[in-house]
């Protein structure tokens, strides 16, 4: 088991108080696994990554824990935090265009980066050409500078740059959304090599659109709200959801296999709690087709209800 | 990056181009005249001698000459360095009062501009660094940028030079000393710098310190710097990347302050009638020597032009960006 979250809380401190933004969630992550992260916009997904290496500073750990590789992470310790990072944890961040310092080439900015982590260049160097060409880009991108790159070529530049250390633990947070359709296929498909060719041991691959999830991943989790909804295979969530609003998703897609780019669930009016102040109970009652009086009252605990499939609904 | 800077010498050659046409414009279509403003000066009673000093005055002047003529004589002129006679300090040439006046005035300048440049952007990146330091700081940065130079120098001409008697308020140097390279000369020289040097540089400093430390938060949140953290990278390693990137605006912005920074010089010259190209300026005007004024302004716009070349080349090599003859992001 490479990653262990156990009912973890994360909130972020802002003037009207928490947002609850993590609520108690528990997974599991095994080796070479890649588990597609999937929700509305706001549902915690981007916390749950950012839980995982660097908590920004309103973000305090309100409960839980994390284990990585059968170790306990110390999230909520910054500096702690810090020789996990890029050796064990590592980010494919969304704003792949941007991350590159604009005024570095390419391959100093590599080389000041990896030896500000303790490692020699000239150790990585072979390893890293050998990466590039694999995603198809030529060695000549590491005397260039940013801007003399495409979106498509800064964006696999940072994929390599994320995983030369192979890590144990891979987030890759809406790595897809700035791309072409197209693109957004051969990024996914690009990840999935790096964990075939064990670049990267294990991947959390956080997206908003369960289409080109279910194209990579092996499990997929989908969040409601701060909370776990359902976790199981990708083909299972797919083909045979057991919570409502899983079902509500899958059945806002045309077909599978075709992108939805609506944020919002077409299938099912109204719009998610206030994070501040959840209500008890069921947090997706409001919206709940299938809702009844024990949804307001008491809320559904995750229960696996065939082997590895985990549903949070009193009628799941 | 070559097109890149054929296309801004252009843009500069053309702006000298406009700068010395509307310069020699300026004396010959404004109100007052400064031949007779001469003849007034030397109080001649007799209309006869009256007529042929007009006449003297205005063939050495070349007014008699049709318009088109005095304009393509103007820049023959000027580009053999010949910029007229002055009529206040008559018959001294102008490059030659000039020419005196100018080591004041880039004594004053250019440590003024260099050293607040330097030691406002190290001090505003440092003051991000700390929160206290910071909370003082931008309250007393913003009142001295918005300080006009004029009264931060009365304010200090009066305070340390006549309250406090400690500097003098007039002058390059004493009346009674010769100038030479004596130290008891050139300490005379550096006292009577130190309060207008000190008014230019303090204002600033103010406004380098606050770029700077705005710079630095923004680019210490910008991606790269999160990425880079994100990887446990330095907290060292993220502030140099930082600090560079904020130097580029600082750059440009020195760029676009030349002209303000001048322009206070200029003034403040006047408050300690400081002998650089500030106080000609006065004494042209008072004397309505527009030969003077013209020679002056024509220097002091080739001086800026000159320095924002400099910057812009200085930029190229800074911002790999210029050099690939992009401006933003792609
Ligand atoms: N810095 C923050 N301060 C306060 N609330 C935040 C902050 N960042 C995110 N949130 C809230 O936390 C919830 C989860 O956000 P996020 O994890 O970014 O969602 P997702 O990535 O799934 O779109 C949202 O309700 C959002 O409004
Ligand atoms: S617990 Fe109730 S409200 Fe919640 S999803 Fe299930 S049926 Fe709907
Ligand atoms: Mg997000």
């Amino acid at each position: 088991m490479t990653l262990r979250v156990t009912d973890l809380k994360v909130y972020y401190k802002t003037l009207r108080g928490e947002v609850k933004a993590l609520d108690g969630v528990t997974f599991e992550l095994g080796d070479a696994e890649i588990l597609g992260l999937a929700g509305e916009s706001g549902c915690g997904k981007s916390t749950l990554g950012k839980a995982l290496i660097r908590m920004d500073g309103r973000m305090r750990l309100r409960g839980g824990g994390v284990e990585l590789d059968g170790e306990r992470l110390p999230i909520d310790d910054d500096a702690a935090m810090n020789r996990y990072r890029y050796h064990r944890i590592s980010l494919i961040p969304q704003y792949s265009m941007s991350a590159l310092n604009p005024t570095r080439r390419i391959g100093r900015m590599i080389r000041e980066l990896v030896e500000s982590r303790g490692v020699r260049y000239a150790d990585v160097e072979e390893e890293l050409l050998r990466r590039l060409k694999l995603v198809g880009l030529d060695p000549d991108v590491l005397s260039r500078y940013p801007i003399e790159l495409s979106g498509g070529m800064k964006q696999r530049t940072v994929m390599v740059i994320s995983t030369l250390l192979n890590p144990s633990l891979l987030i890759a947070d809406e790595v897809t959304s700035a791309l072409d359709v197209s693109t957004q296929k051969a990024v996914a498909k690009a990840l999935a090599g790096f964990r075939d060719r064990g670049f990267v041991k294990s991947m959390i691959f956080v997206t908003h659109d369960i289409s080109l999830t279910y194209q990579i991943a092996d499990t997929i989790m989908v969040m409601y709200a701060g909370k776990l909804v359902e976790k199981a295979s990708a083909s299972a969530i797919v083909s045979k959801p057991r919570h409502p609003y899983t079902q509500a998703l899958i059945n806002s897609l045309p077909e599978v296999g075709v992108r939805y780019t609506d944020r919002r669930l077409s299938g099912i009016p109204g719009a998610p709690p206030s994070l501040l102040k959840p209500p008890a109970g069921c947090r997706f009652r409001d919206r709940c087709p299938k809702a009844f009086a024990r949804c307001a009252a008491e809320e559904p605990p995750v229960t696996e209800v065939a082997s590895g499939h985990f549903v949070a609904c009193w009628k799941g | 990056m070559r097109r890149y800077l054929l296309r801004k010498l252009l843009v500069y050659g053309l702006t000298f181009f406009v700068a010395v046409t509307v310069n020699w414009m300026i004396p010959r279509f404004m109100p007052g005249d400064p031949v007779s403003s001469m003849i007034a000066r030397a109080s001649v009673a007799q209309p006869e001698a009256v007529e042929a000093m007009r006449a003297h005055y205005n063939s050495l002047f070349g007014f008699d000459r049709p318009v088109f003529e005095q304009y393509v004589n103007f820049w023959i002129a000027l580009l053999r360095g010949d910029l007229g006679i002055s009529i206040w300090l008559f018959p001294t040439p102008v490059w030659d009062v000039i020419v005196r006046a100018v080591p004041y005035t880039i004594a004053l300048l250019l440590p003024a501009i260099l050293l607040s440049w330097i030691a406002g952007n190290w001090f505003g990146a440092f003051a991000a660094r700390r929160r206290w330091l910071d909370n003082t700081m931008l309250p007393v940065g913003y009142i001295l940028t918005a300080t006009p130079y004029m009264w931060l120098a009365i304010l200090m001409a009066w305070g340390l030079g006549v309250v406090a008697g400690i500097f003098p308020v007039a002058g390059g140097y004493s009346f009674e000393l010769q100038p030479s390279w004596s130290w008891e000369f050139i300490g005379d020289l550096a006292l009577h710098w130190f309060l207008p040097f000190a008014s230019l540089f303090i204002v600033a400093f103010g406004g380098w310190a606050i770029g700077m430390r705005n710079m630095i938060i923004y680019e210490l949140e910008a991606d790269y710097a999160n990425y880079l953290a994100a990887l446990g990278a330095p907290a060292r390693l993220i502030r140099r990347y930082a600090f560079r990137n904020a130097m580029l605006p600082q750059i440009t912005g020195l760029a676009l302050q030349l002209g303000t920074l001048v322009a206070g010089a200029l003034v403040t010259e006047v408050v300690f009638s400081y002998p650089g190209l500030g106080h000609l300026i006065l004494k042209a005007i008072q004397n309505q020597d527009f030969f003077l004024l013209q020679g002056t302004f024509l220097f002091i716009v080739i001086g800026v032009l000159i320095a924002n070349f400099l910057i812009d080349i200085v930029y190229t090599v800074v911002d790999p960006r210029t050099r690939m003859g992009l401006g933003g992001a792609a």
